[in-house]
C-alpha cells in the first residue's frame, strides 16, 4: 500500500498539506484528566477540524477517537471500561457501515478481527444519541460475541453524518500484517484510499 | 560524627578506610555521598567477588555488566540493549508506585545506551494469593501500576512469569526487564571522558520523594517499614515518556556525550560513576539544580532519587541545541555543571567548594569479603500419600495461581504496542518480537524458587535451563542471558552460600551453553525482621534468542487433527520440588538432576527440527511436567489429544510421577514428520518418542496402570477462570 505518511507535532501542523489525517493512538498527555481531552485543545486540533468540515478523511484510532469526541468532531462519551481495568485483547468485529471513508472496503455486515487497548473506551450515549445514530447508519462497527468493555450496543466505532470523519477504539494498525496475528486493519486504509479516488 | 548519628549504614571498616585513604574527616555532606554511593544496592560491595565468575563475552556482545545495559550485536548495524531491575522494597510498601517507578528505572537504563525501550518483561512473586488478602492486594496494585505506566510510555509488556510461595508474604519481588533497541553507530555510554563538556540534568525536579532509596533497599524490611513510603518515587510516566523521545532525537541529532539514568543514589552515584567511568573529575552546582521544594540540604538535593531524572553529557558547544531539544519536548533541562580534569567530584555552593571527593574512591566501595556456611537441608516431609485420582490433581495444578494463565494480568499490559510482538503472552513459551532486518528476538524470564530452596546450585542451572528451552521452543537461539539474585541478608552465612551456588550454578551452566550474562543485579535483605524470615532463593533469569527466519518462530498450541506428538527427553521419578508435591503438601529432598552436557543437545536438536521446518507447535515441559505440558497445548489450541505415556522415554516410575515428574531437558512438539523428527534426535543423541496423534474434544493420557481422561473444556475452565476466581470472586 503506497501511502506517503508524516509524523506531525501537535503545535506545527499544516492541514493544506495533506489529503488525509489519523490521529493514532497512545496516551497524549498521560491521560491527565482524561483520555483526548488536553489533546483537543492541542493547536494542531484548528487543522483537523478545518479539514474534517471540508470532507477530508479523518480517522481516531483509540486515543485519537478519545481526541475526536472530546474535540466534539464526535458524539457521545467514551467512558472507563466496565472492568475497570485496561484491556488488550483481539475481538471479532463486524462492520455495520461501509459508506464511510475508513470502511467502504468492505462489506455490509462482514465480521473482523482486530485488537483493543484501552482504559476509556466503553462507548456511551444517552438513548435519543444511540437512536439516532442507529437511525443514520453512523454505527461503524461493533463488537460480536462479547462485549469486553460494557460499551452501548456493543459500538466500538462510529462516525459523522458525512462519513469522513471516523473514531475507533480498534487498533487497524495492528491487524495489518499476517506475522502480528491479522490483516482485516489494512483495509481501513485501503478504504481511505478508495474514498480519496 | 555524622557517620554515627543519621541513618548511616557504612560499616566501622569503612569509616575507618575512608579516614585512612581521605587523610582527613570527611564533612557531613561527604559522608553522606559516600553512604549513598557504598549501599549494597549501588556498590555491590559483597556480591562482586562471586559474580565476576559469570562468563560475561561472546560474538554478540558489545558491551556486557558494568554499564546501564547489556548490548548485543544482532547483525546490519543494528544492537539489542537489555536490563533487569527490581523495586521489591518499595514494591512491598506501595506496590503500585513501587512498581511503576521500577520500570521508569529499567527504561532510563536503556535510553542511557541510546536506544529506544521497545518490549518489556516482568518477573512477580507474592504470597499465596489463596490465602492471603495482603498479597491479593500487592498483586493487583502491582500489576496495575506496571499497567499504568508501561501501557501510558507506549512500551509493551509482552511476557515474564509469576510465582506464588508463602516465604513472598511480606517481601514480594518485582523484577522488570526492559529491552531496547538500536543502531550501533548510535550507541552511548556513560563516561564523561571529555573535560569541558557540559552536565545536564533533564527531566523531573528534584525533591524529598526517594531520599535514602538506596539504603532503604539495602536493610531489611522491618515492622515500620510503612513509614519508609517517603522512600518510594512518584511516578509519572508522561514526563518518561516525553524524556524517551527528546533523549533519542539528541542522541540521532549527535550532541550528546554520554548519557546516564539517576536511579539508586541520586546525583550523588550518576555523577560519580560517569567521572570514574571517563577516569575524569566533574564540578556541580548547586543552585543550578531545578528543586521541587524548598529549603533542601544539601545531601537531600545530592542523594534524591526523585523519578525520571537524567543526566546527560552535552558535547563542549553543542549545548544550545540540546537545550533546543529538550525545550521541543517541554522537558525541563538545566546546566548544572561541568566536566573538569581533576578526577574529583566537587560540589558547589554559591560559588565555594562545599564538598570534595576522589571519583575513584567515589565508585569503588571496597569489597567486602563475606563468610559462607552450607545449610543444613530440610529433611524430606514424612511419607507421601499419593492420591488416587489422578484427575483431581490435574485440574488442581491447571488450577493453581503458579501454573494457570495468567491472562486476567497480561490482558492489562498493552502487549503490542509498538506493532512488534509477533507471538503474544499465552501463544508460546516466550515472547517473539520482529526486528527491522527480518530477524525477530525472543525474551523470556523465568525462575523456579522451590527448586532452588532445595538446592541453589542446581536449582539456579535448571532455571537457566528452562530459561533456554522456553527460548528454543520457539525457534530462537539462546544468545545471551541476564540473571538477578534475589536473597536475604548477606550477613546470613548461610544466605551467603546459597547465593554463591546460586551464581556458580548459572556460571558453570552457561559455559557449557555458551551462553554470556550480559547484566544483572543482585539483590539482598529480602527479609522481614518481624519473623526473621528470608525469601527462599529466588534467581530470575531471562534469556534473549535470535530468530533468523519468520518460518522458525513456533508457538505452543495443538493445530492440526492427526498430528503426531513426540515427547523428548527422558522422564525420571523426581517430583521434589514440583508442584505437585507442593499442591499435595510434600516438601524437601533431592531436586531434579540436571545433566549440563545434554541439556545443550536436547536444545539444539529441538532447534534443529525447528529450522527443518518439522514441528508445528513446542513446548517446554516444566512445571506440572508432561500431564500440564500436554494441556497447556491442548486447551491454546483448543483441540484434544490421545498419547501413551507408557512409549516415552523413561526411567521406572509410577504413575503419578510419569503425569508430573518435573526432570529437566524435556520437550513436547507436533510434527507431521514423525521419522524425520525421530531420526534427528537419534543423531543428536537425545531420547524422544512419539507417544500420540492430536484430535478430539478431551485429552486421554494411558498410564502402565491407570488412565486419564478429562474433557478439554474441563481443563480450559480450570486453567482460564482460576486467576479471576482468585482475585475477583465477584464476576460470575
Amino acid at each position: 500500500m503506497k501511502i506517503e505518511a508524516t509524523l506531525v507535532w501537535h503545535n506545527e501542523f499544516k492541514s493544506d498539506a495533506f489529503d488525509a489525517v489519523i490521529l493514532p493512538g497512545g496516551f497524549s498527555f498521560g491521560d491527565h484528566l482524561r483520555g483526548g481531552i488536553i489533546a483537543a485543545h492541542s493547536p494542531a486540533m484548528e487543522g483537523v477540524r478545518k479539514m474534517a468540515g471540508e470532507g477530508r478523511p479523518v480517522l481516531g484510532i483509540c486515543n485519537g477517537f478519545q481526541i475526536l469526541i472530546e474535540s466534539e468532531l464526535l458524539p457521545g462519551s467514551l467512558l472507563r471500561n466496565s472492568s475497570l481495568r485496561f484491556i488488550c485483547k483481539w475481538t471479532d468485529l463486524q462492520v455495520d457501515n461501509v459508506d464511510t471513508a475508513f470502511t467502504c472496503a468492505f462489506e455490509r455486515g462482514e465480521t473482523v478481527r482486530m485488537p483493543i487497548a484501552h482504559n476509556e473506551g466503553r462507548f456511551f450515549g444517552e438513548e435519543q444519541l444511540l437512536n439516532s445514530l442507529t437511525a443514520d447508519g453512523r454505527v461503524v462497527m461493533h463488537y460480536l460475541n462479547e462485549n469486553p468493555t460494557g460499551t452501548s450496543q456493543g459500538i466500538v466505532s462510529i462516525s459523522n453524518d458525512d462519513g469522513n470523519v471516523v473514531g475507533m477504539m480498534s487498533h487497524p494498525e495492528r491487524a495489518s500484517d499476517i506475522s502480528l496475528g491479522g490483516t482485516d486493519g489494512l483495509r481501513v486504509f485501503g478504504s481511505m484510499l478508495e474514498w480519496m479516488r | 560524627m555524622i557517620a554515627n548519628t543519621i541513618t548511616c549504614s557504612l560499616t566501622p571498616e569503612e569509616v575507618r578506610f575512608t579516614r585512612q585513604r581521605l587523610g582527613r574527616e570527611p564533612n557531613e555532606l561527604e559522608w553522606a555521598l559516600i553512604d549513598a554511593e557504598w549501599s549494597e544496592h549501588c556498590s555491590y560491595k559483597s556480591s562482586r567477588t562471586v559474580i565476576s565468575q559469570l562468563p560475561t563475552g561472546g560474538d554478540h556482545v558489545l558491551v556486557g555488566p558494568g554499564y546501564d545495559s547489556g548490548v548485543i550485536e544482532i547483525g546490519d548495524g543494528l544492537i539489542l540493549t537489555a536490563h533487569i531491575e527490581s523495586h521489591n522494597h518499595p514494591s512491598a510498601v506501595d506496590p503500585y508506585g513501587g512498581a511503576a517507578t521500577g520500570i521508569g528505572g529499567v527504561v532510563r537504563d536503556i535510553l542511557c545506551m541510546g536506544t529506544r525501550p521497545i518490549a518489556l518483561l516482568d518477573s512477580l512473586k507474592f504470597g499465596d494469593i489463596t490465602k492471603s488478602d495482603h498479597s491479593k492486594w500487592l498483586l493487583k496494585n502491582v500489576v496495575r501500576g506496571i499497567a499504568d505506566y508501561g501501557n501510558c510510555i507506549g512500551v509493551p509488556t509482552v511476557a515474564g512469569e509469576i510465582e506464588f510461595d508463602e516465604c513472598y508474604e511480606r517481601n514480594c519481588l518485582v523484577d522488570v526487564i526492559c529491552i531496547g533497541l538500536g543502531r550501533k553507530d548510535e550507541l552511548l555510554l556513560a563516561q564523561a571522558t571529555s573535560p569541558g563538556d557540559s552536565i545536564f540534568l533533564v527531566g523531573g525536579s528534584t525533591g524529598r520523594d526517594g531520599i535514602h532509596g538506596a539504603t532503604f533497599a539495602s536493610r531489611v524490611l522491618a515492622a515500620d517499614s510503612d513509614r519508609d513510603r517517603s522512600a518510594v518515587q512518584i511516578p509519572d510516566p508522561f514526563t518518561k515518556k516525553m524524556i524517551i523521545e527528546a533523549t533519542l532525537e539528541a542522541n540521532r541529532a549527535g550532541v550528546m556525550r554520554g548519557c546516564k539514568d539517576l536511579g539508586g543514589g541520586g546525583l550523588a552515584t550518576g555523577l560519580s560513576e560517569i567521572a570514574d567511568k571517563g577516569e575524569s573529575g566533574i564540578d556541580v552546582h548547586l543552585e543550578m539544580i531545578p528543586l521541587r521544594e524548598p529549603n533542601m540540604s544539601p545531601i537531600e538535593i545530592m542523594i534524591s532519587e526523585s523519578q525520571e531524572r537524567m543526566l546527560l553529557i552535552a558535547k563542549n558547544g553543542s549545548e544550545s541545541k540540546l537545550e533546543a531539544i529538550m525545550a521541543k519536548y517541554e522537558v525541563s533541562s538545566a546546566r548544572i555543571g561541568e566536566v573538569t580534569s581533576t578526577q574529583m567530584l566537587t560540589i558547589f555552593r554559591a560559588g565555594k567548594p562545599i564538598a570534595q571527593l576522589p571519583t575513584d574512591f567515589l565508585a569503588n566501595a571496597p569489597i567486602i569479603q563475606r563468610e559462607a556456611r552450607q545449610p543444613k537441608l530440610n529433611a524430606p516431609t514424612g511419607k507421601i500419600i499419593r492420591h488416587e485420582d489422578l484427575e483431581q490433581i490435574l485440574i488442581g495444578l491447571l488450577s493453581s495461581p503458579t501454573i494457570a494463565s495468567k491472562e486476567w494480568v497480561y490482558g492489562q499490559f498493552d502487549h503490542e504496542v509498538g506493532i512488534r510482538t509477533v507471538v503474544k503472552p499465552g501463544q508460546g513459551d516466550a515472547a517473539v518480537l520482529r526486528l527491522p532486518n527480518g530477524k525477530f528476538v525472543a525474551i523470556k524470564s523465568d525462575g523456579n524458587s522451590r527448586i532452588c530452596e532445595l538446592d541453589p546450585y542446581i536449582g539456579a542451572a535448571s532455571i537457566l535451563a528452562e530459561s533456554c528451552r522456553n527460548i528454543t521452543a520457539v525457534g530462537a537461539k539462546p544468545t545471551a542471558l541476564l540473571d538477578h539474585c534475589q536473597f536475604g541478608n548477606p550477613n546470613d552465612e548461610e544466605v551467603f552460600w546459597s547465593f554463591s551456588r546460586a551464581v556458580k550454578g548459572i556460571a558453570d551452566l552457561a559455559r557449557v551453553l555458551h551462553l554470556p550474562c550480559v547484566g544483572g543485579k543482585v539483590s539482598f535483605y529480602n527479609e522481614d525482621e518481624e519473623k526473621h524470615q528470608a525469601i527462599k532463593s529466588s534467581p530470575v533469569i531471562t534469556v534473549i534468542g535470535i530468530v533468523d527466519k519468520p518460518d522458525h518462530v513456533t508457538t505452543m498450541n495443538l493445530k492440526l487433527e492427526n498430528e503426531i506428538i513426540i515427547a523428548v527427553g527422558k522422564t525420571k521419578p523426581e517430583v521434589n520440588g514440583s508442584e505437585y508435591y507442593n499442591h499435595i503438601g510434600s516438601r524437601g529432598g533431592a531436586p531434579p538432576t540436571l545433566d549440563f552436557q545434554l541439556e545443550g543437545q536436547t536444545q539444539n536438536a529441538v532447534l534443529e527440527c525447528i529450522k527443518h521446518g518439522y514441528v508445528t507447535a513446542c513446548h517446554d515441559c516444566a512445571r506440572g511436567g508432561l500431564a500440564v505440558t500436554l494441556s497447556e497445548m491442548a486447551i491454546r489450541g483448543e483441540r484434544g489429544a490421545t498419547v501413551d505415556l507408557t512409549t516415552s522415554p523413561m526411567e521406572s516410575l509410577t504413575d503419578d510421577e510419569l503425569l508430573y515428574s518435573e526432570s529437566n531437558s524435556r520437550f513436547i512438539l507436533t510434527t507431521s514428520k514423525r521419522d524425520d523428527v525421530l531420526e534427528t534426535f537419534q543423531r543428536f543423541n537425545v531420547p524422544a518418542a512419539a507417544i500420540g496423534v492430536v484430535g478430539g474434544e478431551s485429552v486421554n493420557i494411558t498410564l502402565q496402570h491407570d488412565k486419564l481422561e478429562c474433557a478439554l473444556s474441563k481443563l480450559q475452565t480450570a486453567y482460564t477462570k482460576s486467576l479471576e476466581m482468585i482475585l475477583e470472586p465477584w464476576r460470575k
